[in-house]
C-alpha cells in the first residue's frame, strides 16, 4: 500500500516523459534540416531580397536605400527580358525532346535484356560526368572551323555553321548539351516507375494483340503519370536556372573581346541566371543590388512556374487509376 | 598552356551567405607582425603564368621560413574572385595581382588594401615609369596600394611563313615599313586576302585591334574626370570604324583572342598577324609550339601604346602584409623584373632597364632571332600614358560585344555602334 503512491507518481512521469517524448522529438529529429534550410535557405533569400533594395555595389561600403528602384529599372531593360526569353527557349528546346527521349530509353529497358544492370549504369553515366567538361567537349564539337558536328555535316553539302553566332543554332547547341546530360537522369526516374506498373496489364495488352508502341501509349505512360508530372516540374526548375553550360560556351566561342557572361556579343545565349551572374559578378560594375532583384523576379517565375504545375499535379492524380 | 578551364561560380546565394557571414572574419584583426623564425605562408594570387616560379625559389634562399603559394586563376575569374573576397573580407590571397583594366576599379577602394608606403616601398618611385608609378596610388594619391610589375608596349607579330605565301616581305624592317598607320595596315591586309592563302586570314579578330588603336590615342575612354567619352572622343569612333573594316573587308578568323577556338588557331596557323603586346609573346610561344622561328615581330602601326601590364597589391586582410610587401619588393625589383622578361616576356616598367645591353640586345630564337628586347624598348619609350576609369573593363565589354555583333553579321557597323552607345550609357 506504502509503495502505491509512489509507483503512481514514477507512472505519471513516465508518461509526462513518454508524452514529450511523442510531441517533442520529431522537432528535434527535422531540425537539422530546418536549421540548415535557415542558414542556407531562408536567410540567403531575406538578405537577397533586403540587398534588392538599395544601391549596392560589391566593393563601396555605403549602400544607399531606393526601395523598388533597381525593380523598375529591371523591368524596362531589354537585356533582362532578352535573358528570360533566351531561358525559356532553351528551357523548351532541351527539356521536351530530353522527357520523350527519357521515356522511350526507359521504355526499351523496361523489357528483358541481357546485361540489364550495365545499360542502366551507362545511362547515368552522362549525369555524373563534370558539366565543365561536358560544355569543353560539347564546344568542341560544335566548333564553326574544326568542330565534328560541322565535318559531318559538310558531307551532306551543308556549309560551316557558326553554331554560337544564331540565336536558335546556339539555343540548340545548348539544348543537345543539357540534354546528353539530363536524359539518362530522367529515363532511370521513368524506369523505376515502371517498373511498378503490373505485368499483368502487359500481358493482357499482349494478349489482346496490342503492339509495343500501343502498350506504351495505352498502359504504360497513363500508370506512370505522376512520374511524368513530377519530372515535368524538377526538369522545368532546373531549366529556369541554366547557367553553367551557356557561361562556359561563351569562353570558348568568345566574341569581339567582350565577356563570357553576355552569352556571346549579341546576347543571343544568355540565361536569367547568367544575367544575374553578369551584373553581380562579371566585368567591373559588381551591382549587387540590380543582382539581387533580378535573382528575386527569377525566383519568383520559378515559384510559378511551379504552382502551376502543381495545380497540374493535383488534377492528374485524380485522373488517374 | 593547355586551354585553362573557368570553373563557374554561379551560386548567388552562397555568395551573399559568405558575405554575410565572413563579414566578422579576419578584417578587423590587427596585422601582426610575425616572429623571427616563424614558418610563414605567403599566397599569391595571378591569372596565368607570370614568370615568378623560378624567383620563389631565390626568394627561399634569403629567407627561409617564408614558403610561398602561387594561385593562378583565369584573367576574368581572377579579377571577379578578387572582388568577392575583398567583399567578404576573406580568401584573398597575402599577394594579388590586378591587371591594368582593373587597376582603378581597386585603386578606387583604399580601405581594402594595405598602404605599401608603411612598409618604404615608396622609397622604389624612383625606379618606375612615373605613369605606371600613379597608377598603383589612391585615387587622391596619398596611398601607395601597388606596384608593377609589368607594362604591354606594343608591337605587331606575323608569320613568316604565310606573308611569304601570299608574297608580302618577310624582313621585320620590311614588313613595319609596309604598315606606318592603321589605313596600311588594312591595305597590306588586302593584299594578303587577294592571294588567297589556304586557311588563313590576315589577322585573329578585331577586338584586341581595336584596344591597341584606343590604347595609342592621347585620351581613351574616360577623360581625365572619370566621365565615360565614348560618344564623343573622335579617336574612339576612329578604332572602331577601323576594326570594323578589317571585318567587313573579311580579312579577320573571327578568333576572340583567349578563347580555345583561338588557340586552336594559333596551332594550325589559321590567322598571319596579331597584335601582340609584350607578354603576347610568351603567350604566343605556348600556343605554337611547333611553330619556331616561323614568328616574327615588326612594329605596330600608328606608333606606341600600352595594352595590359599589372601591378601586385597587398589585400587589408593579409595575416603578414609586412611580409607580403617584402615578397612584392623583391617580385618587382629591377634584376627580377628584367628575368622575368627574358622567361616570359612580359617586359619591365622600369625605365633604365631599357638601354641596359642585357635587354637591348635580348633577342629569342622562337622570334627567328627578332630583336625583342630593343622593339619593346622603343615601344615603351615611345609610349604615352593613357588615363584609365573606374569601370574600363565594362566599357570595353560593351564595345567589344559590339565588334563581335557586326563580326557575326548581326548589325551592320552603325547599328552596332547605336547599342554601343546605349550599352555605355547604363555603366553606372
Amino acid at each position: 500500500m506504502s509503495t502505491y503512491p509512489l509507483a503512481a507518481t514514477r507512472r505519471r512521469r513516465r508518461s509526462v516523459r513518454h508524452t514529450l517524448d511523442l510531441r517533442v522529438s520529431p522537432y528535434a529529429y527535422v531540425a537539422p534540416f530546418f536549421l540548415l534550410f535557415c542558414a542556407f535557405g531562408l536567410f540567403p533569400l531575406v538578405y537577397t531580397a533586403w540587398v534588392s533594395l538599395h544601391e549596392w555595389t560589391l566593393l563601396s561600403d555605403t549602400q544607399e536605400f531606393v526601395g523598388l528602384g533597381n525593380y523598375s529599372t529591371l523591368l524596362a531593360d531589354g537585356y533582362f527580358w532578352n535573358a528570360t526569353l533566351n531561358t525559356l527557349s532553351i528551357g523548351v528546346l532541351s527539356t521536351v525532346p530530353q522527357l520523350l527521349l527519357a521515356i522511350w530509353l526507359a521504355h526499351l529497358l523496361n523489357r528483358r535484356l541481357r546485361f540489364q544492370t550495365l545499360f542502366r549504369i551507362s545511362l547515368l553515366l552522362p549525369n555524373v560526368t563534370s558539366v565543365v567538361a561536358v560544355v569543353v567537349i560539347f564546344s568542341q564539337l560544335f566548333g564553326r572551323d574544326f568542330g565534328m558536328i560541322n565535318w559531318v555535316l559538310s558531307w551532306f553539302g551543308a556549309g560551316a555553321v557558326d553554331w554560337a553566332a544564331g540565336t536558335a543554332t546556339s539555343h540548340i547547341a545548348l539544348s543537345v548539351m543539357i540534354m546528353w546530360r539530363w536524359t539518362g537522369y530522367n529515363a532511370l526516374i521513368f524506369l523505376a516507375a515502371m517498373q511498378a506498373v503490373p505485368r499483368e496489364l502487359y500481358e493482357a495488352a499482349t494478349l489482346d494483340g496490342a503492339s509495343n508502341f500501343r502498350q506504351l501509349r495505352s498502359v504504360t505512360l497513363p500508370m506512370i503519370r505522376p512520374t511524368i508530372i513530377f519530372v515535368v516540374i524538377v526538369s522545368t526548375i532546373g531549366a529556369m536556372q541554366i547557367i553553367a553550360e551557356p557561361l562556359l560556351f561563351g569562353q570558348s566561342t568568345g566574341s569581339g573581346g567582350g565577356t563570357f557572361a553576355t552569352g556571346g556579343p549579341d546576347r543571343q545565349f544568355q540565361t536569367l541566371a547568367l544575367y544575374v551572374y553578369e551584373q553581380a559578378f562579371a566585368g567591373s560594375t559588381f551591382d549587387f543590388g540590380y543582382a539581387s532583384a533580378a535573382s528575386w523576379l527569377m525566383f519568383l517565375a520559378v515559384v510559378i512556374v511551379s504552382g502551376v504545375n502543381f495545380l497540374i499535379t493535383r488534377r492528374a492524380k485524380g485522373g488517374i487509376v | 598552356m593547355t586551354p585553362r578551364i573557368r570553373l563557374a561560380v554561379p551560386l548567388l546565394a552562397a555568395a551573399l551567405l559568405s558575405a554575410a557571414c565572413g563579414g566578422g572574419g579576419g578584417g578587423n584583426a590587427a596585422p601582426a607582425s610575425a616572429q623571427p623564425g616563424e614558418k610563414i605562408k605567403l599566397t599569391i594570387g595571378l591569372f596565368g603564368d607570370f614568370g615568378f616560379k623560378p624567383l620563389y625559389e631565390e626568394y627561399k634562399k634569403t629567407h627561409p621560413n617564408i614558403e610561398i603559394v602561387e594561385n593562378v586563376t583565369q584573367f576574368n575569374d581572377h579579377h571577379n574572385n578578387l572582388v568577392k573576397r575583398l567583399a567578404t573580407n576573406a580568401g584573398a590571397g597575402d599577394v594579388e595581382a590586378v591587371e591594368v583594366g582593373y587597376i582603378s576599379t581597386f585603386t578606387a577602394q583604399p580601405n581594402k588594401f594595405t598602404d605599401l608606403k608603411q612598409f618604404g616601398l615608396d622609397k622604389r618611385q624612383s625606379d618606375y615609369l612615373d605613369w605606371k608609378w600613379q597608377q598603383g596610388l589612391s585615387k587622391d594619391g596619398g596611398q601607395l596600394l601597388g606596384l608593377g610589375t609589368d607594362v604591354g608596349g606594343l608591337a605587331m607579330c606575323y608569320r613568316k611563313d604565310l606573308f611569304k605565301k601570299a608574297g608580302l616581305p618577310t624582313d621585320r624592317a620590311e614588313v613595319a615599313a609596309l604598315w606606318p598607320t592603321w589605313e596600311q595596315y588594312i591595305e597590306t591586309g588586302k593584299k594578303f586576302a587577294a592571294a588567297d592563302v589556304a586557311g588563313a586570314k590576315f589577322t585573329d579578330s578585331p577586338g584586341e585591334i581595336f584596344r591597341a588603336m584606343v590604347n595609342q590615342a592621347p585620351i581613351g575612354l574616360y577623360d581625365a574626370q572619370d566621365t565615360i567619352i565614348v560618344g564623343s572622343n573622335p579617336d574612339v569612333k576612329k578604332a572602331w570604324d577601323l576594326s570594323n573594316q578589317l571585318t567587313q573587308e573579311g580579312l579577320t578568323a573571327k578568333l576572340a583572342a583567349f578563347s580555345p577556338p583561338w588557340n586552336t588557331g594559333f596551332a594550325k596557323g589559321s590567322f598571319a598577324t596579331i597584335i601582340c603586346p609584350a607578354w603576347m609573346t610568351g603567350f604566343i610561344q605556348e600556343q605554337a609550339k611547333d611553330a619556331t622561328g616561323k614568328w616574327d615581330i615588326a612594329t605596330v602601326p600608328g606608333g606606341s601604346g600600352n595594352s595590359g601590364g599589372s601591378h601586385l597589391m597587398v589585400p587589408k586582410q593579409s595575416k603578414h602584409p609586412k611580409e607580403a610587401a617584402e615578397l612584392i619588393d623583391f617580385l618587382t625589383s629591377k634584376d627580377n623584373q628584367a628575368k622575368v622578361f627574358k622567361e616570359e616576356g612580359t617586359f619591365p616598367s622600369i625605365p633604365a632597364l631599357y638601354d641596359d645591353p642585357s635587354i637591348q640586345n635580348f633577342t629569342k630564337p622562337f622570334f627567328g632571332d627578332a630583336p625583342i628586347g630593343k622593339i619593346y624598348s622603343e615601344a615603351a619609350k615611345a609610349l604615352k600614358p593613357q588615363h584609365l576609369g573606374p569601370k574600363e573593363a565594362d566599357v570595353r565589354v560593351a564595345i567589344g560585344n559590339g565588334l563581335g555583333r557586326v563580326e557575326q553579321g548581326k548589325q551592320t557597323p552603325d547599328e552596332a555602334w547605336a547599342q554601343v552607345l546605349e550599352d555605355v550609357k547604363k555603366i553606372r
